[in-house]
């Protein structure tokens, strides 16, 4: 009998599973549940449909007909119970699903701070496209916004509804912005960009309340004591991996629903991957959670080949995220945390990783022309991490010299010189490397 | 600001006869700002998803994708075939 496949979550970790799937078993059932409509489009891409640098239409990156063309059954609804010993998925319109092998790429929720006014009308979080819409209507009436949070959803947002012309205040409660990752000057860098974008900052602020009228915010309330008045309160404090079914069916679970390197969980037909899916490093004796898009497809492509018998298991490459924050192109690779406050994030946001606040026992390096920023963290034998901003012609160079744990033994006092030493080394070193591989 | 724009003017002429768009898969998050932003109507971001250089004979190697695309996800690299050309001294 065919073996029958379901796939709790229409992702980049849940959709990649399936076509994995089907590139190894020709025969399979494969079944793919998710609770939108919508078919499958580019998270990240809600950032530029805010601002309007692309239509809706645009995300959508792969066409329906994918799923016909891959035999994938796609079905738009809510897993409402999972019994893992009759392998039984019932949804909430009660449809039961049968299925060998499992797979819960569901995903993470923004979190929303517990404060009195939280749900009223107005209140918005950014975690798929209703959101985004939602957004866009709000926007169109608003005349001020308030966004409080931090790592790169809190900019998005505040750039969006910038972009429309409504009046925005990021409220931070640190001194400066994503403080655990970036280094002052980073910060700085960004902070100026939103100014110029007529984005009005407050540093040490803290949101104490959120004030309705007719159920819709009209202002929030500080822990100052101030209160300012807005139509919009867009929250971007982190996320959390989606628990819900993993604990009714008594998973191992942490942060996120704990695997191993296969993606399989506490049960060995059921896996997990994606923003959900805590994963152990066997290297490290860690685990960790990533919300990033190419590593939810990573995920999706093993944990797809474990969930058909074979393939190797994931090796964490080093996290990686390039995007713009605050219009300045920003490269984040490997372990770059500045030991600063985590003063606006509760939790992992989108995004981001666990890795970035990794702060090593390394050497650091800062190299500034004007704008252009380059901070390295050097280890004994090796690069440990890296942040670029502004001119990106290092920022691949060194995406593959961290991920490959490049040696650099040899080049390490120059990289302690002056900007142009910095330059000339890195390319020396990535000149070595090709003709290593290429001997 | 005018050596600039003749610098840029330079290397996108040279470009227009010597390179094509390849892509960095790791990078793109698939959000489509490419292809929207083609002006031939070419999808980039297929291309991208696939690991392909944009080599569609239409592709005027115009850049328009190279700047727009927000995650640095493609590049101009000079084309093989002009590669060999001066190898051999041609070109």
């Amino acid at each position: 009998m065919a073996r029958r496949y379901v796939i709790v979550g229409n992702g980049p970790a849940g959709v990649t599973a399936a076509e994995t799937i089907r590139q190894h078993d020709a025969a399979g059932d494969i079944r793919i549940v998710g609770g939108e409509d919508a078919g499958f489009y580019s998270r990240p891409g809600l950032a530029y449909l805010l601002t309007g640098a692309i239509p809706e239409q645009r995300l959508f990156s792969r066409p329906d007909s994918g799923y016909e063309r891959a035999r994938v059954q796609r079905t738009v609804g809510t897993v409402r119970e999972i019994e893992p010993r009759s392998h039984r998925v019932e949804l909430v319109d009660g449809e039961v699903l049968r299925y060998d092998r499992l797979l819960l790429a569901v995903g993470a929720r923004a979190v929303r701070p517990p404060l009195p006014g939280i749900d009223l009308q107005g209140v918005v979080t950014m975690d798929n496209l209703e959101d985004a819409r939602r957004i866009l209507r709000l926007v169109k009436r608003a005349r001020r916004a308030c966004v409080v949070g931090g790592g790169i959803t809190a900019i998005e947002l505040a750039e969006g509804m910038a972009a429309h012309g409504v009046e925005t205040h990021y409220l931070m409660r640190g001194d400066r912005y994503w403080g655990s990752v970036l280094d002052p000057h980073e910060s700085a860098l960004v902070e100026q960009r939103l100014t110029e974008d007529g984005i009005r900052i407050h540093r040490g602020l803290e949101l104490a309340g959120v004030i309705g009228r007719k159920g819709a915010v009209s202002a929030v309330e500080t822990t100052d004591g101030g209160r300012l008045a807005c139509d919009i309160l867009a929250v971007a404090i982190g996320t959390q991996p989606r628990l819900e079914l993993a604990l009714q069916m008594g998973l191992a679970t942490g942060r996120g629903i704990w695997t191993d390197p296969t993606f399989q969980t506490s049960d060995p037909d059921i896996f997990a991957a994606g923003d959900a899916a805590e994963v152990l490093d066997p290297a490290t004796g860690k685990r960790g959670i990533d919300s990033l898009w190419s590593i939810a497809i990573e995920h999706g492509r093993v944990a797809g080949e474990q969930m058909c018998g074979g393939g190797q298991p994931y090796r964490r490459p080093a996290p990686f995220n390039v995007t713009k924050i605050g219009g300045v192109t920003t490269t984040l690779i490997g372990s770059v945390g500045s030991g600063g406050r985590e003063a606006d994030l509760v939790t992992l946001a989108r995004g981001d990783s666990h890795a970035w606040r990794e702060q090593l026992d390394g050497f650091v390096v800062v190299s500034d022309r004007e704008a252009n920023h380059l901070r390295l963290v050097l280890g004994a034998d090796r690069i440990m991490g890296a942040v670029v901003m502004g001119d990106q012609a290092l920022s691949r160079p060194l995406q593959h010299l961290i991920r490959e744990r490049v040696d650099i033994r040899w080049v390490r006092d120059r990289l302690t010189q002056g900007p142009a030493e910095v330059r000339q080394a890195l390319m020396s070193l990535v000149e070595r490397t090709v003709s290593l591989g290429a001997a | 600001m005018t050596v600039g724009l003749l610098q840029r003017d330079r290397l996108k002429r040279r470009a227009m006869v010597s390179a094509m768009v390849v892509a960095e898969s790791v990078r793109c998050v698939e959000c489509g700002i490419c292809t929207f932003n083609c002006p031939l109507g070419i999808d980039i971001r297929a291309h991208v998803r696939q690991g392909q250089p944009v080599s569609n004979g239409r592709c005027l190697t115009c850049g328009e994708c190279v700047a727009r695309c927000p995650r640095g996800t493609l590049r101009f690299e000079v084309s093989p075939v002009f590669s060999i050309l001066s190898l051999v001294g041609g070109g």
